[in-house]
């Protein structure tokens, strides 16, 4: 029973899948940022997994992990910092209140 | 010289974080929701340990579960009026659903039918000390222009939430 490079693949594949489905499908803003955390979670698997099987010397993979982390922790701050402001102004976080701009 | 993954480990945390991330999206009450994603995340840094990458190990630990998991709990509980209001009715999205199942198929094919690399990974993986000498050459302006997005983010984050004076 060995473990390689396509089943790091395959789990970050399927994390991402149920990340998108909670992105796509919930109403609540916090739990639609909590599924784009966990996208992100399984991009950066993605990349330190390539990192260790194709190029373990130079860390390539994982020097972008490390910014993709600090992309994703800016995008997790701002995108809580609206839905506060949202909240502020609406008194609600459902995405459902914020449509001002649909067609 | 070649070596593979340990493979209990690998598939012990691979099924927590799958079984976290599942019940992330079957929980009706967004705080059960904040704890199962801390669960993944956290599953996720024992993965980069088995991927020998102790760095990203420490700092998925550090800022996910500390920082993002308590950022969230915060803003759950700023945004709760009641406490009923954590439990949500499920969503029935079968549409979201069906692009999820779809592209996560698309995924896994490409996978099965690309895959540049096999089970062999090489034996050979530096360690934290040559990480922390990579970050601050090759990779220091990177490094810089991260401290000031991040900067950029708390300030914003900081106007976005303010007072209502304005």
């Amino acid at each position: 029973m060995t473990v390689g490079l396509p089943h790091v693949l395959t789990l970050a594949a399927l994390l991402f899948g149920i990340g998108l489905y909670g992105a796509l499908s919930r109403k609540n803003a916090v739990h639609v940022m909590m599924s784009l955390e966990l996208m992100a979670n399984a991009v950066n698997l993605n990349l330190v997994g390539f990192s260790r099987f194709v190029t373990p010397e130079a860390m390539t993979g994982q020097f972008f992990a490390v910014f993709s982390m600090v992309v994703s922790a800016a995008e997790i701050g701002l995108g809580l910092a609206l839905v506060i402001a949202i909240y502020r102004r609406k008194r609600s976080v459902e995405l459902d209140a914020v449509q001002e701009l649909k067609g | 010289m070649s070596t593979t993954l340990p493979a209990v480990a690998f598939y012990l945390l691979a099924f927590a974080a799958l079984y976290g991330a599942i019940s992330m999206m079957s929980t009706r009450n967004v705080v059960h929701a904040t704890v199962w994603l801390l669960e993944v995340m956290l599953a996720t840094a024992g993965l980069y340990l088995v991927l020998d990458a102790e760095f990203l190990a420490l700092v998925q630990v550090l800022v996910y579960a500390g920082a993002v998991a308590v950022l969230t709990l915060f803003t759950v509980m700023l945004t709760l009026r009641r406490r009923e209001d954590a439990v949500r009715p499920f969503p029935t999205a079968w549409g979201s659903l069906a692009i999820a199942a779809l592209f996560t198929g698309a995924m896994l094919l490409a996978i099965r039918g690309f895959c540049p690399v096999g089970v062999e990974m090489p034996a050979i993986a530096p360690g934290i000390e040559e990480f922390g000498r990579e970050l601050f050459t090759t990779w220091m302006v990177p490094f810089e222009v991260a401290s000031l997005v991040l900067l950029v983010a708390l300030v914003g984050a900081v106007w976005w939430t303010g007072g209502d004076d304005r």
